[in-house]
């Protein structure tokens, strides 16, 4: 890695707890506060590409196994990891990278319904897919009833897909940081 | 940020290496054991070291307070379902686990915890992996934070003149693209002087 691409994994890692400040937005209708922070993945994907998102979501999990206190509500240290959400901040590292070389792939014709697909299955699929048989693990409920709890949170995802695809799409336009493979 | 309580204890005297290891063990060991009697242990183990280290209940039982709902949700689940013991065991485990991590962080100032890092992640040189460049990384991501979230404040001042406070991407964009900028700059500030990661400086 050149430093350029230190100086880069070290400000997806910050905006991502940087994201961790943003008061927790209540949905109206069911009431589940929901942090931007799980934006920090997306944007570190669709904006610094597969190695450097990926470096920097592993280094931000790296901190936060170290106890610094970045995610949202001041918390951190290996609790975090180990608690019921803990399978979900694990796969941060991973979704940057899949969605980072999804989208490094198809820069060339990349339209917003496309990058919104690639968001949704590194963002979104990928990380439910062990978020959930975690929840069930850590706290010995049946999978059906994890699943049933996370899709609380499928909205607030949504949402959260839509946005970083306006905003990845401006922030390439105005500054140019991918190449396409 | 959890505060860091000075002190001259044995669990501050302790390296953060050895404290960090002995966390993902305990981890580790009550999930791969889920038996009520360790899960107590390790709670009273932790009330225990708090009281060794000097550190006031009313810091320990803050480290609870976020988790409080989640504990009261996971242990009414498990009331109806498994019986009043699983209920037991899920929220000690979770509530020790919780309370011997933020041990960890109330007693270890952050600079060590960093260089602690470093040096524990030299094995990852054979894959690749700089340790001097993770901990100039880790460096620039902690000086980031406060940056980024100044340039926010900036950008949300400007957007209000425009009437666009409101608008989540009218925010997001500008900053990012601020940060960007400003990443190639410090990038070749650092070149210019010359930065060698693959020189040991000690």
């Amino acid at each position: 890695m050149s430093t350029r691409d230190i100086v880069f994994v070290a400000l997806f890692a910050a905006l991502t707890a940087a994201l961790g400040l943003f008061p927790p937005v209540t949905l109206p209708m069911v009431g589940v506060p929901i942090t931007a922070q799980s934006m920090g993945p997306m944007l570190a994907g669709t904006i610094a590409g597969s190695r450097r998102g990926g470096a920097a979501l592993a280094l931000f999990v790296l901190l936060v196994c170290a106890g610094l206190p970045l995610m949202a509500g001041g918390r951190g240290g290996l609790g975090i990891v180990m608690g019921p959400g803990g399978g979900f901040v694990l796969m941060w590292p991973v979704a940057a990278f899949v969605i980072g070389v999804l989208v490094e792939r198809s820069l060339r014709s990349l339209s917003a319904w496309k990058e919104a697909l690639i968001l949704v299955l590194g963002g979104v699929v990928l990380t439910y897919a062990v978020g959930i048989p975690w929840i069930a693990a850590v706290a010995r409920i049946d999978l059906a009833k994890a699943a049933l709890g996370s899709a609380w949170f499928l909205p607030g995802d949504a949402a959260k897909v839509v946005l970083v695809v306006l905003i990845a799409r401006a922030v390439r336009r105005a500054y140019p940081t991918l190449q396409a493979r | 940020m959890t505060p860091y309580v000075p002190g001259d204890s044995p669990v501050h005297r302790c390296p953060p290496g050895r404290k960090i290891l002995a966390l993902v063990a305990a981890g580790t060991l009550l999930f791969a054991w889920p038996r009520l009697d360790l899960a107590l242990a390790a709670l009273a183990a932790a009330a225990l070291l708090s009281r060794l280290a000097g550190i006031p209940v009313r810091l320990m039982l803050a480290q609870l307070r976020p988790l409080a709902w989640i504990l009261a949700v996971l242990v009414l689940v498990q009331l109806a379902l498994d019986g009043w013991q699983a209920g037991l065991l899920v929220a000690a485990r979770l509530a020790a686990l919780v309370l011997l991590a933020g041990l960890v962080t109330l007693t270890t100032r952050s600079a060590d915890l960093i260089e602690a890092l470093q040096g524990g992640l030299s094995w990852l040189r054979p894959l690749g992996v700089n340790p001097a460049k993770v901990g100039l990384a880790i460096a620039l991501t902690l000086r980031f934070i406060p940056v980024l979230a100044a340039i926010a404040a900036e950008v949300r001042e400007a957007q209000r003149a425009r009437g666009l406070e409101r608008s989540l991407v009218a925010l997001t964009v500008p900053v990012v693209v601020r940060m960007l900028k400003m990443s190639d700059d410090i990038a070749a500030a650092i070149d210019a002087r010359s930065y060698d990661p693959d020189r040991d400086s000690r």
